[in-house]
Protein backbone atom coordinates (compact mmCIF):
# COMPACT_ATOMS: atom_id res chain seq x y z
CA UNK A 1 0.00 0.00 0.00
CA UNK A 2 1.35 3.62 -0.61
CA UNK A 3 1.72 6.24 1.76
CA UNK A 4 -0.85 7.97 0.17
CA UNK A 5 -3.57 5.39 0.27
CA UNK A 6 -2.72 5.35 3.47
CA UNK A 7 -3.44 8.91 4.50
CA UNK A 8 -6.44 8.50 2.53
CA UNK A 9 -7.65 5.25 5.09
CA UNK A 10 -6.29 7.42 8.09
CA UNK A 11 -8.76 10.03 6.61
CA UNK A 12 -11.32 7.67 6.43
CA UNK A 13 -11.10 6.27 9.76
CA UNK A 14 -10.70 10.30 11.36
CA UNK A 15 -14.38 10.76 9.66
CA UNK A 16 -16.11 7.84 10.78
CA UNK A 17 -14.28 7.52 14.02
CA UNK A 18 -16.12 11.64 14.71
CA UNK A 19 -19.61 10.10 13.09
CA UNK A 20 -19.76 7.62 15.69
CA UNK A 21 -18.58 9.23 18.31
CA UNK A 22 -20.72 12.50 17.77
CA UNK A 23 -23.80 10.26 17.07
CA UNK A 24 -23.50 8.56 20.87
CA UNK A 25 -22.50 11.67 22.48
CA UNK A 26 -25.60 13.74 20.97
CA UNK A 27 -27.63 10.34 21.91
CA UNK A 28 -26.27 10.29 25.71
CA UNK A 29 -27.00 13.78 26.21
CA UNK A 30 -30.13 13.93 24.05
CA UNK A 31 -32.34 15.37 27.07
CA UNK A 32 -29.70 18.33 27.73
CA UNK A 33 -30.06 19.76 24.22
CA UNK A 34 -33.75 19.78 24.19
CA UNK A 35 -34.57 23.58 24.67
CA UNK A 36 -37.70 23.02 26.12
CA UNK A 37 -40.54 20.54 27.33
CA UNK A 38 -43.78 20.37 25.17
CA UNK A 39 -46.81 20.11 27.33
CA UNK A 40 -47.29 16.69 26.51
CA UNK A 41 -44.18 15.88 28.09
CA UNK A 42 -44.95 17.55 31.06
CA UNK A 43 -48.54 16.30 31.50
CA UNK A 44 -46.75 13.16 31.49
CA UNK A 45 -44.30 13.84 34.15
CA UNK A 46 -40.70 13.92 31.84
CA UNK A 47 -40.56 17.27 32.83
CA UNK A 48 -38.43 18.08 36.58
CA UNK A 49 -40.39 19.29 39.26
CA UNK A 50 -37.68 20.42 41.40
CA UNK A 51 -35.88 22.98 39.26
CA UNK A 52 -36.38 25.34 36.35
CA UNK A 53 -36.71 24.09 32.97
CA UNK A 54 -38.70 25.31 29.89
CA UNK A 55 -41.78 24.83 28.61
CA UNK A 56 -42.69 25.67 25.07
CA UNK A 57 -45.76 25.27 22.87
CA UNK A 58 -48.50 27.78 20.94
CA UNK A 59 -50.67 30.50 22.71
CA UNK A 60 -54.37 28.86 22.92
CA UNK A 61 -56.77 31.31 21.25
CA UNK A 62 -58.64 33.49 23.59
CA UNK A 63 -56.64 32.13 27.26
CA UNK A 64 -54.55 35.43 27.29
CA UNK A 65 -55.93 36.44 30.71
CA UNK A 66 -54.52 40.17 31.79
CA UNK A 67 -54.97 41.37 35.50
CA UNK A 68 -55.53 44.36 35.84
CA UNK A 69 -53.59 47.15 37.28
CA UNK A 70 -50.63 45.11 37.42
CA UNK A 71 -47.67 43.33 34.45
CA UNK A 72 -49.73 40.11 35.49
CA UNK A 73 -51.18 38.02 33.32
CA UNK A 74 -52.08 34.16 32.96
CA UNK A 75 -52.54 31.90 29.68
CA UNK A 76 -52.99 28.52 28.35
CA UNK A 77 -49.64 27.12 26.53
CA UNK A 78 -50.79 23.92 24.50
CA UNK A 79 -49.34 21.68 22.28
CA UNK A 80 -53.05 20.65 20.87
CA UNK A 81 -52.30 16.99 23.43
CA UNK A 82 -52.16 18.90 26.54
CA UNK A 83 -52.34 22.13 27.62
CA UNK A 84 -50.60 24.05 30.72
CA UNK A 85 -51.52 27.25 32.27
CA UNK A 86 -49.12 29.97 32.45
CA UNK A 87 -48.82 32.38 35.10
CA UNK A 88 -46.18 35.41 34.34
CA UNK A 89 -45.28 39.09 35.64
CA UNK A 90 -43.50 41.25 33.27
CA UNK A 91 -42.71 42.86 29.97
CA UNK A 92 -43.54 40.39 26.85
CA UNK A 93 -41.51 40.31 23.49
CA UNK A 94 -43.60 42.34 20.66
CA UNK A 95 -44.11 38.74 18.73
CA UNK A 96 -46.08 37.45 22.19
CA UNK A 97 -49.76 36.44 20.76
CA UNK A 98 -52.42 34.18 20.72
CA UNK A 99 -51.48 31.24 18.44
CA UNK A 100 -47.97 31.92 18.50
CA UNK A 101 -45.04 30.05 19.52
CA UNK A 102 -44.07 30.68 23.33
CA UNK A 103 -40.63 29.28 25.20
CA UNK A 104 -41.20 30.01 29.49
CA UNK A 105 -38.62 29.65 31.61
CA UNK A 106 -40.02 28.61 35.51
CA UNK A 107 -41.07 26.19 37.39
CA UNK A 108 -43.72 24.15 38.26
CA UNK A 109 -46.66 24.76 41.18
CA UNK A 110 -48.07 22.22 43.04
CA UNK A 111 -51.64 22.64 41.02
CA UNK A 112 -49.96 21.61 37.57
CA UNK A 113 -49.59 24.98 36.92
CA UNK A 114 -46.49 26.60 35.31
CA UNK A 115 -44.98 30.14 37.27
CA UNK A 116 -42.35 31.61 34.47
CA UNK A 117 -39.81 34.15 35.13
CA UNK A 118 -39.46 35.26 31.45
CA UNK A 119 -40.87 34.37 28.09
CA UNK A 120 -39.95 34.17 24.83
CA UNK A 121 -41.66 34.28 21.67
CA UNK A 122 -40.86 31.70 19.17
CA UNK A 123 -41.09 32.74 15.61
CA UNK A 124 -41.57 29.90 13.29
CA UNK A 125 -40.47 29.56 9.71
CA UNK A 126 -43.29 31.28 7.78
CA UNK A 127 -42.72 34.83 6.03
CA UNK A 128 -45.08 36.56 3.97
CA UNK A 129 -46.85 39.42 3.28
CA UNK A 130 -49.92 40.76 5.46
CA UNK A 131 -52.37 40.29 2.31
CA UNK A 132 -51.26 36.62 1.82
CA UNK A 133 -51.75 36.12 5.75
CA UNK A 134 -54.93 37.67 5.66
CA UNK A 135 -56.05 35.43 2.38
CA UNK A 136 -55.07 31.92 4.30
CA UNK A 137 -56.86 33.28 7.36
CA UNK A 138 -60.07 33.80 4.98
CA UNK A 139 -59.26 30.48 3.64
CA UNK A 140 -59.04 28.76 6.38
CA UNK A 141 -62.59 30.12 7.90
CA UNK A 142 -64.06 29.43 5.36
CA UNK A 143 -63.13 26.11 5.39
CA UNK A 144 -64.21 25.55 8.91
CA UNK A 145 -67.86 26.56 9.25
CA UNK B 1 -21.17 -6.94 -32.86
CA UNK B 2 -18.69 -5.45 -34.80
CA UNK B 3 -20.42 -2.44 -34.49
CA UNK B 4 -21.05 -2.68 -30.88
CA UNK B 5 -17.12 -3.59 -30.05
CA UNK B 6 -16.16 -0.50 -32.15
CA UNK B 7 -18.43 1.96 -30.36
CA UNK B 8 -17.64 0.56 -26.74
CA UNK B 9 -13.84 1.07 -28.03
CA UNK B 10 -14.76 4.23 -28.53
CA UNK B 11 -16.36 5.37 -25.15
CA UNK B 12 -13.74 3.30 -23.65
CA UNK B 13 -11.32 5.45 -25.28
CA UNK B 14 -13.20 8.56 -24.67
CA UNK B 15 -13.20 7.93 -20.94
CA UNK B 16 -9.45 7.01 -20.71
CA UNK B 17 -9.17 9.86 -22.41
CA UNK B 18 -10.94 11.95 -20.36
CA UNK B 19 -8.87 10.52 -17.22
CA UNK B 20 -6.25 11.54 -18.74
CA UNK B 21 -7.27 14.91 -19.06
CA UNK B 22 -8.65 14.76 -15.40
CA UNK B 23 -5.26 14.30 -13.92
CA UNK B 24 -3.41 16.44 -15.65
CA UNK B 25 -5.62 19.17 -14.82
CA UNK B 26 -5.68 17.74 -11.14
CA UNK B 27 -1.28 17.98 -11.15
CA UNK B 28 -1.39 21.41 -13.08
CA UNK B 29 -3.35 22.52 -9.94
CA UNK B 30 -0.20 21.75 -8.39
CA UNK B 31 1.87 24.06 -9.61
CA UNK B 32 1.99 27.45 -8.01
CA UNK B 33 2.81 29.68 -10.98
CA UNK B 34 -0.32 27.79 -12.45
CA UNK B 35 -2.58 28.24 -9.70
CA UNK B 36 -1.89 31.95 -9.20
CA UNK B 37 -2.04 32.84 -12.67
CA UNK B 38 -6.14 30.76 -12.84
CA UNK B 39 -7.13 32.62 -9.57
CA UNK B 40 -6.11 35.97 -11.34
CA UNK B 41 -8.03 34.90 -14.21
CA UNK B 42 -11.27 34.04 -12.43
CA UNK B 43 -11.16 36.77 -9.91
CA UNK B 44 -12.65 39.77 -11.94
CA UNK B 45 -15.70 37.01 -12.29
CA UNK B 46 -16.55 36.69 -9.31
CA UNK B 47 -15.84 40.27 -8.65
CA UNK B 48 -18.20 41.45 -11.19
CA UNK B 49 -21.13 39.14 -10.26
CA UNK B 50 -20.92 40.20 -6.78
CA UNK B 51 -20.86 43.64 -7.20
CA UNK B 52 -24.47 43.13 -9.48
CA UNK B 53 -26.22 40.24 -7.43
CA UNK B 54 -25.55 42.17 -3.89
CA UNK B 55 -26.86 45.64 -5.45
CA UNK B 56 -29.50 43.51 -7.37
CA UNK B 57 -30.63 41.91 -4.06
CA UNK B 58 -29.71 44.70 -1.69
CA UNK B 59 -32.33 46.76 -3.36
CA UNK B 60 -34.71 44.09 -4.07
CA UNK B 61 -34.60 43.17 0.11
CA UNK B 62 -34.88 47.03 1.06
CA UNK B 63 -37.25 48.00 -1.15
CA UNK B 64 -38.72 46.28 -3.79
CA UNK B 65 -39.78 42.86 -0.97
CA UNK B 66 -42.85 43.79 1.39
CA UNK B 67 -43.23 43.84 5.00
CA UNK B 68 -43.88 40.94 6.63
CA UNK B 69 -47.33 39.81 8.06
CA UNK B 70 -45.75 39.51 11.61
CA UNK B 71 -42.55 41.01 12.10
CA UNK B 72 -42.58 44.24 9.73
CA UNK B 73 -39.74 45.24 8.22
CA UNK B 74 -37.73 43.55 10.90
CA UNK B 75 -37.54 40.49 8.85
CA UNK B 76 -35.47 41.99 6.35
CA UNK B 77 -32.24 41.27 8.35
CA UNK B 78 -32.80 37.90 6.99
CA UNK B 79 -31.10 39.08 3.49
CA UNK B 80 -27.97 39.30 5.49
CA UNK B 81 -28.38 36.69 8.02
CA UNK B 82 -29.29 33.34 5.84
CA UNK B 83 -26.33 34.10 2.97
CA UNK B 84 -23.90 34.71 6.07
CA UNK B 85 -24.74 31.92 7.70
CA UNK B 86 -24.84 29.81 4.49
CA UNK B 87 -21.41 30.68 3.34
CA UNK B 88 -19.89 30.39 6.86
CA UNK B 89 -20.55 27.01 6.23
CA UNK B 90 -19.74 26.94 2.85
CA UNK B 91 -16.77 28.06 3.69
CA UNK B 92 -15.89 25.03 5.95
CA UNK B 93 -16.41 22.64 3.55
CA UNK B 94 -13.75 24.31 0.92
CA UNK B 95 -11.82 24.24 3.67
CA UNK B 96 -12.18 21.10 5.06
CA UNK B 97 -12.04 19.40 1.66
CA UNK B 98 -9.26 21.10 0.35
CA UNK B 99 -7.24 20.77 3.22
CA UNK B 100 -8.21 16.44 3.40
CA UNK B 101 -6.77 16.94 -0.39
CA UNK B 102 -3.92 18.60 0.63
CA UNK B 103 -3.00 16.04 3.42
CA UNK B 104 -3.57 13.07 1.31
CA UNK B 105 -1.78 14.36 -2.13
CA UNK B 106 0.46 16.77 0.11
CA UNK B 107 -0.44 19.23 -2.02
CA UNK B 108 0.81 22.38 -0.82
CA UNK B 109 -1.66 24.44 -2.57
CA UNK B 110 -4.78 23.37 -1.20
CA UNK B 111 -3.88 24.04 1.94
CA UNK B 112 -3.32 27.17 0.96
CA UNK B 113 -6.35 27.52 -0.02
CA UNK B 114 -7.84 26.06 2.94
CA UNK B 115 -5.88 28.75 5.18
CA UNK B 116 -7.05 31.50 2.66
CA UNK B 117 -10.76 30.40 3.45
CA UNK B 118 -10.57 30.09 7.29
CA UNK B 119 -10.35 33.75 8.48
CA UNK B 120 -13.67 33.83 5.57
CA UNK B 121 -15.35 31.58 6.97
CA UNK B 122 -14.93 33.24 10.40
CA UNK B 123 -15.93 36.60 9.46
CA UNK B 124 -19.46 35.20 7.71
CA UNK B 125 -20.11 32.84 11.08
CA UNK B 126 -19.42 36.09 13.21
CA UNK B 127 -21.78 37.87 10.55
CA UNK B 128 -24.27 35.33 11.09
CA UNK B 129 -23.84 35.44 14.90
CA UNK B 130 -24.71 38.97 15.20
CA UNK B 131 -27.19 39.75 13.10
CA UNK B 132 -29.44 36.62 14.47
CA UNK B 133 -28.59 37.98 17.89
CA UNK B 134 -29.76 41.79 16.73
CA UNK B 135 -33.18 40.32 15.23
CA UNK B 136 -33.54 37.66 18.16
CA UNK B 137 -33.98 40.65 20.57
CA UNK B 138 -36.91 42.09 19.32
CA UNK B 139 -38.63 39.01 17.91
CA UNK B 140 -37.65 36.10 20.40
CA UNK B 141 -37.13 38.96 23.54
CA UNK B 142 -33.39 38.19 23.81
CA UNK B 143 -29.87 38.30 21.97
CA UNK B 144 -28.56 35.31 23.05
CA UNK B 145 -29.73 31.61 24.64
CA UNK B 146 -26.54 29.25 25.37
CA UNK B 147 -29.53 26.15 25.52
CA UNK B 148 -30.20 26.78 21.97
CA UNK B 149 -28.86 23.73 19.99
CA UNK B 150 -28.64 25.72 16.83
CA UNK B 151 -27.41 28.57 18.13
CA UNK B 152 -24.67 26.30 20.10
CA UNK B 153 -24.06 24.47 16.92
CA UNK B 154 -23.17 27.55 14.97
CA UNK B 155 -20.92 28.99 17.91
CA UNK B 156 -19.01 25.99 17.45
CA UNK B 157 -18.22 26.70 13.52
CA UNK B 158 -16.73 29.99 14.37
CA UNK B 159 -14.14 28.24 17.14
CA UNK B 160 -13.51 25.88 14.92
CA UNK B 161 -12.70 28.41 12.04
CA UNK B 162 -10.88 30.21 15.13
CA UNK B 163 -8.83 26.91 16.85
CA UNK B 164 -7.81 26.01 12.69
CA UNK B 165 -5.96 29.29 12.78
CA UNK B 166 -4.50 29.10 16.11
CA UNK B 167 -3.34 25.80 15.66
CA UNK B 168 -1.24 26.47 12.18
CA UNK B 169 -0.14 29.65 14.11
CA UNK B 170 1.63 27.57 17.00
CA UNK B 171 3.68 25.86 14.23
CA UNK B 172 6.97 27.31 12.80
CA UNK B 173 7.17 24.62 10.33
CA UNK B 174 4.33 25.56 7.89
CA UNK B 175 4.24 21.60 6.50
CA UNK B 176 4.01 20.32 10.07
CA UNK B 177 1.50 23.36 10.14
CA UNK B 178 -0.29 22.41 6.94
CA UNK B 179 -0.80 18.42 8.24
CA UNK B 180 -1.67 18.65 11.51
CA UNK B 181 -4.22 21.75 11.11
CA UNK B 182 -5.98 19.65 8.10
CA UNK B 183 -7.06 16.84 10.57
CA UNK B 184 -8.44 19.45 12.88
CA UNK B 185 -10.64 20.51 9.29
CA UNK B 186 -11.30 17.50 8.60
CA UNK B 187 -12.77 16.34 12.36
CA UNK B 188 -14.91 19.51 12.41
CA UNK B 189 -17.03 18.50 9.43
CA UNK B 190 -19.26 16.52 11.71
CA UNK B 191 -20.15 19.81 13.36
CA UNK B 192 -22.03 21.19 9.69
CA UNK B 193 -24.75 18.25 9.67
CA UNK B 194 -25.49 19.11 13.56
CA UNK B 195 -25.96 23.02 12.21
CA UNK B 196 -28.26 22.46 9.68
CA UNK B 197 -30.62 19.65 11.56
CA UNK B 198 -30.37 20.83 14.78
CA UNK B 199 -33.47 22.70 14.32
CA UNK B 200 -35.11 19.27 13.23
CA UNK B 201 -33.65 16.67 15.52
CA UNK B 202 -34.25 18.94 19.07
CA UNK B 203 -36.33 21.41 20.50
CA UNK B 204 -34.95 24.58 19.77
CA UNK B 205 -35.74 28.67 19.86
CA UNK B 206 -34.26 28.97 16.58
CA UNK B 207 -36.80 28.13 13.58
CA UNK B 208 -36.89 25.13 11.42
CA UNK B 209 -35.33 26.24 8.20
CA UNK B 210 -37.74 28.15 5.41
CA UNK B 211 -35.65 27.26 2.28
CA UNK B 212 -33.09 24.23 2.96
CA UNK B 213 -35.71 21.64 2.82
CA UNK B 214 -37.60 18.73 -0.03
CA UNK B 215 -40.81 20.96 0.73
CA UNK B 216 -41.63 23.84 -1.09
CA UNK B 217 -40.02 27.28 0.79
CA UNK B 218 -42.18 28.75 3.55
CA UNK B 219 -42.20 31.60 1.90
CA UNK B 220 -43.59 34.25 -0.70
CA UNK B 221 -41.84 34.15 -4.22
CA UNK B 222 -41.77 38.00 -3.91
CA UNK B 223 -39.66 37.85 -0.61
CA UNK B 224 -37.99 34.66 -1.94
CA UNK B 225 -36.10 36.04 -5.11
CA UNK B 226 -33.76 38.91 -3.28
CA UNK B 227 -32.62 36.20 -0.48
CA UNK B 228 -31.98 33.91 -3.36
CA UNK B 229 -30.29 37.03 -5.34
CA UNK B 230 -27.73 37.84 -1.86
CA UNK B 231 -26.95 33.93 -1.34
CA UNK B 232 -25.85 34.10 -5.15
CA UNK B 233 -24.10 37.52 -4.19
CA UNK B 234 -22.29 36.16 -1.31
CA UNK B 235 -20.84 33.54 -2.99
CA UNK B 236 -19.50 35.25 -5.70
CA UNK B 237 -18.22 37.42 -2.58
CA UNK B 238 -16.54 34.97 -1.21
CA UNK B 239 -15.07 33.61 -4.20
CA UNK B 240 -13.40 36.87 -5.03
CA UNK B 241 -12.09 37.42 -1.71
CA UNK B 242 -10.99 34.06 -1.45
CA UNK B 243 -9.12 34.04 -5.15
CA UNK B 244 -7.23 37.29 -4.00
CA UNK B 245 -6.34 35.90 -0.65
CA UNK B 246 -5.33 32.79 -2.31
CA UNK B 247 -2.85 34.60 -4.52
CA UNK B 248 -1.59 36.31 -1.26
CA UNK B 249 -1.19 33.03 0.33
CA UNK B 250 0.79 31.74 -2.63
CA UNK B 251 3.15 34.90 -3.14
CA UNK B 252 4.17 34.25 0.43
CA UNK B 253 4.07 30.55 0.55
CA UNK B 254 6.40 31.17 -2.88
CA UNK B 255 8.60 34.46 -2.17
CA UNK B 256 11.88 32.97 -2.54
CA UNK B 257 11.18 31.46 -6.34
CA UNK B 258 12.27 32.51 -9.00
CA UNK B 259 9.04 32.50 -10.73
CA UNK B 260 7.62 34.82 -8.16
CA UNK B 261 10.76 37.15 -8.25
CA UNK B 262 10.85 37.29 -12.31
CA UNK B 263 6.22 39.05 -12.01
CA UNK B 264 7.69 41.51 -9.15
CA UNK B 265 10.33 42.63 -12.07
CA UNK B 266 7.99 41.78 -15.07
CA UNK B 267 6.13 44.57 -13.06
CA UNK B 268 8.42 46.65 -11.95
CA UNK B 269 9.59 47.25 -15.03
Amino acid sequence: MTARQNRMILIGLVVTGVTVSAFLALQAFEENLLFFFSPAQVAAGEAPTDRTFRLGGMVLEDSINREIGSLTLNFIVTDYTASIPVSYTGVLPDLFAENQGVVARGTLDNQGGFIAEEILAKHDENYMPPEVAEALALSEGSQTP
Amino acid sequence: MAFIRHNLVRIVNAISLLNTNFWRWFHQLASPPHVFALAGRVCPWFAGLAIIFLVAGTYGGLVLAPADYLQGDGFRIIYVHVPSAYLGMLAYMVMASSAAIGFIWRMKMAHGLAVSAAPLGAWFTVLALVTGGIWGKPMWGTYWQWADARLMSELMLLFLFLGYMVLRASFDDRDKADRISAILAVVGVINIPIIHYSVEWWSTLHQGPTIAKLDEPSITMDMLMPLLIMIIGFTAFFGWLLCKRLQGEILKRERQTRWVDGLIKGRTA
